[in-house]
């Protein structure tokens, strides 16, 4: 079963970009398609964002190792995920039209907090490898912390792009907070 | 790019023409387009002046009454009531009145009229409403001379209306413009669409339409018109002053803090389709920028 487990978890996680790919191709995305793929795609970065950060409280949970040996691969489907978003936003929407993109990222929170957080999961995308974590030894850990500031920041895009209050930025931001808050030594804080 | 005027995207004849060629291929007019219409200037005859099918643009809007997603409105509208309806019309004027709908029906006849509508969310579509201009209506009282701008405000129903159960804005809607504005013969009490009835989830039995101001300026389901003195407080004014204001004329050189309003996207052209130029006044500047000689446009949004 075991075995089976991580290969599952892949197959999963490819589903929602089949799913878009049959509707652009299929043409089943409504009046505004450009927008569906953009929150289509958006969202499901969220919703690995979740998934990357609900391992290890799972791990302490449950007791089972496994949940963590799919950490990584969860993280690596926020970078596909938050790449088709934003290839979405520069190439389809704007055509690579680069001087109305600059002025979004400048000019514009949502979308400078939305970039940042994809520029900030490069550096964990290029130290992903088994390799690197040798390689960087402690460091590693601590670089990769780095998801929960991007979590922050993805939620924070999402609460900001909306026209009024929405349920659902909320339920995001929300998740992303008792995720981390889960991750709060309070035994340690408090006996310092 | 050249401005495109009203009477360019409608000549006159074929506006004439037109409800009979409506019904003549009935319901199923969607694929109607205007661009089959020989222009003088073949130019004009581009994806932007296609009128937006029927069933876009009666199950996509926004009308946060009956739900925030755009599907909303259609699937939550069709139980709405709209008869009996009245209309009263009050506030700074002499002597106040309330018609009815019928009243109004028969007192205005209705005539096709298309615009561009353009919404503050950066997507577009031509619509071939039915209506008369709004001012036929409001000369039917003599305002005071304290009278400067005219407020609407919407239907309060939450029993039928899911949306009003969230405070999602202050309802009701309320919406305003000044006196000028609303006396300009381009604003329009619509009445219908596609030569149809008007549908619920676009705002029947009574709504307004502005074609160069951003979508949400155009109240739906209107019970009141009130001639006031100050300027009003619109609900979206309400919800984010920084964002929404009072004038809110479609202008692409003034950006929603969180939006650009250069360009837009043309509602049911595919995935596929480039973004295109937002016009100044949405088009119709010839007919409506004098209304704003002097002002600073960039100040008063």
């Amino acid at each position: 079963m075991i075995k089976y487990f991580k290969p599952s978890i892949f197959v999963l996680s490819t589903i929602p970009f089949l799913v878009i790919t049959y509707k652009i191709f299929f043409n089943k995305l409504g009046p505004e398609p450009v927008k569906e793929i953009t929150h289509f795609t958006g969202e499901w970065t969220l919703i690995f964002i979740c998934l990357t950060l609900s391992m290890s409280p799972l791990k302490k949970l449950t007791n089972l190792n496994y949940w963590v040996k799919v950490r990584r691969m969860l993280g690596l489907f926020v970078f596909f995920y938050a790449s088709l978003h934003l290839l979405t936003y520069i190439g389809i929407d704007y055509r690579f039209s680069w001087q109305p993109i600059f002025d979004d990222v400048v000019k514009k929170k949502y979308i400078f907090v939305g970039f940042a957080a994809w520029i900030l999961l490069i550096p964990l995308t290029i130290t992903s490898s088994q390799r690197m974590i040798i390689l960087l030894k402690q460091n590693w850990k601590k670089l990769h912390r780095l998801i929960y500031v991007i979590a922050i920041l993805g939620s924070l895009h999402f609460i900001w792009l909306s026209k009024t209050i929405y349920f659902k930025p909320l339920f995001y931001f929300l998740l992303i907070t008792v995720l981390l808050a889960l991750r709060i030594n309070f035994k340690r804080i408090f006996e310092k | 790019m050249k401005k495109i005027k009203y009477s360019e995207i409608t000549p006159e004849k074929i506006y004439k023409n037109r409800r009979s060629f409506i019904k003549s291929i009935g319901l199923g007019a969607s694929s109607l387009a205007i661009s089959t219409i020989p222009f003088a200037n073949k130019s004009l005859a581009n994806e932007r002046d296609k009128l937006t099918s029927y069933k876009d643009i009666t199950t996509y809007n926004n009308y946060y009454e009956f739900g925030t997603s755009k599907g909303d409105p259609y699937r939550n509208a069709q139980i709405f009531k709209t008869s009996p309806w009245d209309i009263s019309i009050e506030g700074e004027v002499e002597k106040p009145i309330k018609l009815s709908m019928e009243e109004i029906s028969e007192m205005f006849v209705s005539e096709e009229r298309i615009y561009r509508l353009r919404c503050v969310e950066g997507w577009s579509m031509v619509i071939p409403w039915m209506g008369f201009s709004l001012s036929k209506l409001l000369s039917k009282v003599n305002p005071t001379n304290k009278a400067k701008f005219v407020e609407f405000e919407s239907v309060y129903d939450p029993a039928q209306m899911k949306g009003q159960r969230y405070p999602v804005l202050n309802w009701p809607y309320n919406e305003g413009l000044r006196i000028d504005e609303a006396m300009h013969p381009l604003t329009t009490v619509v009445t219908g669409l596609y030569g149809k009835k008007l549908p619920n989830q676009n705002g029947a039995p009574f709504r307004i339409f502005i074609p160069w101001k951003y979508g949400f300026k155009s109240a739906k389901a209107i019970v009141k018109i009130k001639f006031v003195e100050n300027m009003p407080t619109s609900s979206w004014m309400w919800a984010s002053p920084r964002e929404y204001g009072f004038y809110s004329n479609v202008n692409p050189n003034v950006d929603h803090p969180r939006w650009s309003q250069a360009t837009e996207r043309i509602i049911g052209e595919g995935v596929w389709a480039p973004r295109v130029k937002t016009l100044m006044f949405n088009g119709y500047g010839d007919e409506v920028a004098s209304l704003y000689t002097g002002m600073d446009l960039k100040k008063y949004f």
